[in-house]
């Protein structure tokens, strides 16, 4: 290992040396002891000096080593490290641009969806509190990799990241898309349901859909609609994408129906076709929205692709969650799905 | 006291040093030089911009006019090369 020592008097308390160094996210983090680092480099067969990525803001190399001490810090066990270097690889490119994802004032973060066997294998969550907190994989995945951004990339809050409000997310968000008769978000970016994927979404905070009383499919999938018709802003359409996290028991609705993933968008894209003289700057009074050119318009809330369908959460209750993007396109940041390599 | 077991711990940073770059001195006047408005390709960027294009010429500056492709994505590096070899000062505007 060729990372600097830092000798912590016998009297300093580790922690606390860390906090002093601007080393940690705001959360107390792990030591990073050469003990440590080494049984977290056994989580991978890369070498400990093979870059990993290029990391923005500073576009730095980061070495297997120095994601390995990120790793530590964050409270990774080894098993989760091939995840945090793929989650990595996925954030540092041109596609999701992340200096973008750090330099925007809107109240964005990369978000990571985790597909295949490794998720049961590292004991990731996809059930209960999917979108919280609880679960050391879930919580320390996403914030390993939020940390090489910060400490590798020098991507701080204040600095480069220019959130306005930001998002508790941003401390690292990472959960495990739940198995369903349904093909999953890895599956419909081309891959299989044996092979282990990251995909990285730059998104906000997840807002709840509520919905107790539809029984059929064509009543929810409305209710559905009518909560993502305001994803980000009422007013946007197109240049922003979304993530939908359906529950079990919402999903179950459209399963015992017949419906598969397919018809779903369908009718689902159908209701999410936006009258553009409802959203037009200076329509019902509000200034802001779409220029008056799109006047006589409809328009799809999101472009072709631009809704992310997952499913997660507890077997018991009728919600489902809209995580809205950024900027979508070669403007701003694209969804990346990578394969893990164990 | 029993021993601190965290005693050496690896640095998680990039282990470099920021190159030290003094300020440019203020130019004593606009006259005669060549301002770069850069355009961050936000809407109304282009508003705040033209009234300082009209400012800094009133003042004797020749103003030269650049956009970003985007907002989102730092400028690429061909456009910071050409105002930097082209421009005197140059002013980013934001917008909204």
């Amino acid at each position: 290992m060729q990372a600097r020592r830092i000798d912590v008097a016998a009297l300093e308390d580790p922690v606390e040396a860390l906090f002093d160094r601007g080393w940690t996210d705001g959360l107390p983090v792990v030591p990073p002891t050469e003990a440590r680092v080494l049984r977290m480099l056994e989580g991978t067969t890369r070498s400990p000096q093979d870059v990993v990525a290029v990391v923005p803001p500073d576009l730095v190399e980061c070495t297997v080593e120095k994601a390995a001490i990120n790793a530590v810090m964050a409270g990774c066990l080894p098993e989760y490290f091939p995840v945090v270097l793929t989650a990595l690889e996925a954030i540092c490119t041109d596609q999701f641009n992340m200096h973008g994802v750090l330099a925007t004032t809107m109240s964005v973060g990369p978000i990571f969806v985790i597909n295949g066997p490794i998720t049961e294998r590292i004991g990731m969550n996809s059930g209960v509190n999917v979108l919280g907190h609880g679960n050391r994989a879930n919580s320390t995945i996403g914030r390993a990799v939020q940390l090489i951004v910060r400490n590798l990339g020098g991507g701080a809050p204040g600095g480069i990241d220019r959130a306005t409000l930001g998002h508790m997310g941003k401390q690292g968000f990472c959960f495990a898309e739940a198995p369903s008769a349904w093909t999953s978000l890895a599956q419909e970016e081309g891959f299989t349901a044996q092979q282990n994927t990251v995909t990285a979404f730059a998104g906000e905070g997840p807002r709840l859909l509520f919905d107790q009383q539809s029984r059929s499919p064509e009543s929810l999938v409305r209710m559905l609609a009518d909560g993502l018709r305001s994803t980000v802003s009422s007013r946007m359409v197109m240049g922003i994408d979304a993530m939908l996290v359906l529950s079990p028991e919402h999903l179950s609705r459209f399963i015992d129906a017949g419906w598969d993933r397919s018809r779903f968008l369908t009718e689902l894209s159908e209701l999410l076709i936006i009258d553009a003289d409802d959203i037009i700057v200076g329509a019902h009074g509000i200034d802001e929205g779409i220029p008056t050119g799109f006047a006589g318009l409809q328009l799809p809330k999101f472009r072709p692709g631009g809704l992310l369908i997952v499913h997660a959460g507890g077997s018991a209750g009728l919600f489902s969650a809209i995580i809205g993007g950024w900027v979508n396109g070669n403007t701003g940041s694209d969804p990346v799905t990578k394969e893990i390599q164990l | 006291m029993t021993q601190n077991l965290n005693a050496v711990m690896l640095d998680p940073t990039a282990e470099t040093q920021p190159e030290q770059r003094p300020l440019c001195d203020r130019p004593s006047t606009l006259q005669g030089l060549t301002v770069g408005l850069l355009d961050i390709s936000k809407p109304r960027g282009n508003v705040f911009l033209d009234h300082l294009e009209t400012l800094l010429s009133d003042q004797g500056a020749e103003v030269r006019r650049y956009v970003k492709p985007t907002f989102a994505k730092p400028a690429p590096v061909d456009l910071r090369h050409e105002i930097a070899t082209s421009c005197h000062a140059v002013i980013e505007a934001l917008a909204d």
